[in-house]
């Protein structure tokens, strides 16, 4: 485990270090939304007739749609008009030995290895730069086993009839707004398909990033795993700093079959704003399973440092009988950061069991609110879901807010929810400060703590990436003593 | 002849705006066990906190030295890495932070202030082994969340076990003995008997006698309003034990 102090060292003085922009030239459609707009980027991509008619459904759709105004977050209002639904590179690669330099460099600056070898080795990266991806790495050694790991694009030509079946599937062109607008306009992201039988021997991971300005990015990732397979996919993402908000409205689709388990991983780290909350990403974005076959598995977890806005809700719909759904999510908002996010877990099957674990933090001016919903349908008889939603305040100018809904049709059910709210207080820092540590050791230790059960469930790299990210998002020298 | 452990002259404190302790003198040497006697509410607690640094504890007046440094002008982390512990009276729990860890990070910082080398787990882990046996826990008490759920007496113990690693310079103990069954009690006494050194120095804060029958003190004072108003030897505990408080609130009332 890496030290508190070890941790503070790296980052001493870092605030949000993804924040600068590469001079990558770029192909950029025009800003503005029509059906023009949306042709032009079929016809970039190249796609087949079906996927342009299922985009300009789904745009037709979103025209009649407004945009939802439920969640506890404010904002100004979004100038769809005012955004461009396309940027990509100019420079093209095919492979990993052919990636621009300029494009390399970048990477190499994030620390996301676009070689197959290296501090890495064990991850197989699909990039996404803007709008397109640039790289994905290991294809040829997944392939060996049957896997297919790509960008969204090249599985629209290399599989479509498996896009075409699954496209959708989870989350209809229709479901809201925000994903309405995605299947309208979405540009890349990355596709796996796990074969039955197949235990995936690496992690997959799509790592996104927004560069070019005034560009929205709408990613769209598909992940199926077939009968008896098993798959951990993990996703990151972060963004310049710029003054100007902008606009991410992702989709994510899992399926998991009979038998099959799908672990979702995401550390979401886009540019939150500056401290008085200007600029920053818009993140509303849609995530859902479906845990089809039997004893199906599919788990979320979340770790959400980034955005001015967070609107996102990772979701499990078990329908085949001893399915299970699983959502572990910490949420960091500090400054002027909003986050409205939670779960939902739809209990269909038989013997269902859900499990969902909300740590949220608050800082500075941040506002933070969980919002789940645990709905047990008739006849899912015996399932059983356990929640628990815990609150750390730091500070007192910050807030959180709980919203659980629990709608229970069936009697053999078992829920169990549990909620805390707590503040970090004097007593917990002044006994550390006994022992030697500082307070801003301490709240880093209280803080780790607190999201100990969610990092638990994070790839070993990972968890020690999410810990220091807490400490830098949270400012942690600025705010204690 | 070297500077005491401690020299506490004429401290005045307040906690919040409320005046507590009205003027305390107290000497330590090193080597020696203090018991600091008196009845609720006379300040012994407050005493044992301003020595920690706790925040809201202000000293309006007077002054402490530690080993002839001035102890007040030190942050509470510190006074700690200097070799002051304080066996807290209600001791914090810390959801998640390993109880082993945090005793590990505890001493990894004292470590580093001292300039020495920082442990590594294994070091670490045969360190502890022989404290746990001595206090009659198991391994499976490092692996908790730091007091997550701990009984009264396990807190209580677990104050003692981190007093046994972090071996201090001074050791104040808050009111360990409160809240403890007899076979508790006599652990915990063991433990800081075994602490017992020429170069150590304990004050042992407490309202019973009984503690005493395990732990002979070299000196004993008795705390009423704010002030010490007797000092003596162990018979004075015995005094106490036979007469109670009584006498001494009197006396302190009519000055």
């Amino acid at each position: 485990m890496v030290s508190a102090e070890q941790v503070k060292q790296q980052l001493a003085g870092q605030e949000y270090k993804h924040g600068w922009v590469a001079d990558i030239e770029e192909d950029i459609i025009p800003r503005g939304i029509n059906e023009d707009v949306i042709r032009e980027i079929s016809r970039r991509k190249e796609e087949p007739e079906w996927l342009l008619e299922w985009r300009l459904k789904s745009y037709r759709y979103w025209k009649e749609m407004r945009e939802p105004k439920w969640a506890n977050i404010t904002y100004g209002p979004i100038d769809y008009q005012g955004i461009s639904y396309f940027a990509a590179p100019k420079a093209k690669g095919t492979g990993p030995k052919e990636i621009p330099p300029e494009i390399k460099a970048m990477y190499d600056k994030l620390g996301i290895p676009l070689e197959e070898q290296g501090l890495l080795a064990g991850v197989a990266v699909d990039a996404v730069l803007d709008s397109v991806s640039v790289a994905t790495t290991f294809k040829d050694k997944l392939a060996e086993l049957g896997i297919i790991f790509s960008s969204f694009s090249e599985a629209v030509k290399e599989h479509p009839d498996l896009v075409r079946k699954w496209l959708g599937f989870v989350v209809p062109q229709n479901d809201n707004f925000f994903a309405a607008l995605n299947s309208a306009v979405f540009s890349d992201g990355s596709f796996a398909y796990i074969p039955p039988g197949v235990r995936c021997p690496m992690e997959l991971s799509t790592y996104f990033r927004i560069n070019a300005e005034n560009t929205g990015q709408f990613e769209r990732t598909l992940i199926i795993a077939d009968k008896g397979s098993y798959v951990s996919y993990l996703e990151g993402c972060t963004a310049p700093m710029r003054d100007e908000h902008q606009l991410h409205a992702a989709v994510v689709e899992l399926i998991a079959l009979d038998d099959a388990e799908l672990k979702y991983s995401t550390i979401q780290n886009w540019y939150p704003g500056d401290k008085d909350g200007k600029g920053g990403i818009y993140n509303f974005v849609t995530k859902r399973g479906r845990a089809v076959g039997r004893n199906s598995k599919i788990s979320w977890t979340q770790v959400e440092t980034g955005s001015a806005i967070t609107w996102k809700y990772p979701s499990v719909i078990m329908e085949g009988d001893n399915s299970q759904g699983e959502f572990y999510g910490v949420a960091v908002v500090n400054n002027r950061q909003q986050a409205d996010t939670g779960t939902k877990m739809t209990h269909i099957g038989k013997n269902t069991r859900s499990t969902i674990i909300s740590k949220g933090i608050s800082s500075g001016f941040g506002q933070q609110t969980y919002r789940g919903a645990v709905k047990i349908l008739r006849g899912a008889t015996g399932a059983r879901n356990y929640s628990q939603c815990d609150s750390l305040l730091i500070g007192d100018k910050c807030g959180a807010h709980t919203f659980p809904y629990i709608e229970v049709m069936d009697p053999s059910a078992q829920m169990e929810h549990e909620a805390s709210t707590s503040k970090i207080g004097e007593d917990q820092l002044f006994y550390c400060q006994q022992r030697g540590i500082t307070p801003e050791d301490a709240t880093n230790m209280i803080v780790n703590g607190f999201c100990k059960k969610v990092f638990n469930n994070l790839p070993m790299e990972f968890a020690v990436e999410a810990q220091k990210l807490i400490v830098v998002s949270l400012n942690l020298e600025g705010t204690v003593g | 002849m070297a500077a005491p452990m401690l020299e506490i002259r004429d401290v005045h404190a307040s906690v919040g705006d409320k005046p507590i302790l009205k003027g305390v003198d107290l000497v330590a040497n090193a080597g020696e066990v203090h018991a600091i006697m008196g009845p609720n509410g006379s300040g012994k607690s407050t005493l044992a906190n301003v020595l920690a640094g706790r925040p809201n504890f202000t000293v309006t007046q007077g002054q402490v030295h530690y080993m002839g440094r001035n102890l007040l002008a030190m942050k509470p982390e510190d006074r700690a890495r200097e070799g002051v512990f304080m066996a807290f009276q209600y001791p914090v729990e810390i959801p998640g932070v390993n109880n082993a860890y945090f005793l590990k990070s505890a001493l990894n910082a004292m470590r580093r202030y001292r300039g020495e080398e920082e442990l590594d787990a294994i070091e670490f882990l045969s360190l502890i082994e022989e404290k746990l046996k001595l206090l009659g826990l198991d391994e499976s008490f490092t692996k908790r969340g730091l007091n997550e759920g701990f009984s009264g007496g396990e807190k209580k113990r677990n104050e003692i076990f981190q007093l046994l690693v972090l071996q201090p310079k001074l050791a104040i103990l808050d009111e360990t003995d409160s809240g403890l069954d007899i076979d508790a009690l006599k652990i915990v006494a063991n433990g800081v008997n075994m602490m017992r050194s020429p170069e150590r120095t304990t004050l042992l804060v407490t309202h019973y006698q009984r503690i005493l029958n395990y732990i002979q003190p070299d000196v004993v004072h008795v705390l009423v309003d704010g002030r010490i108003v007797k000092s003596g030897g162990n018979e004075l505990a015995h005094e106490l034990e036979k007469h109670g408080y009584a006498q001494f609130e009197a006396a302190a009332k009519v000055a």
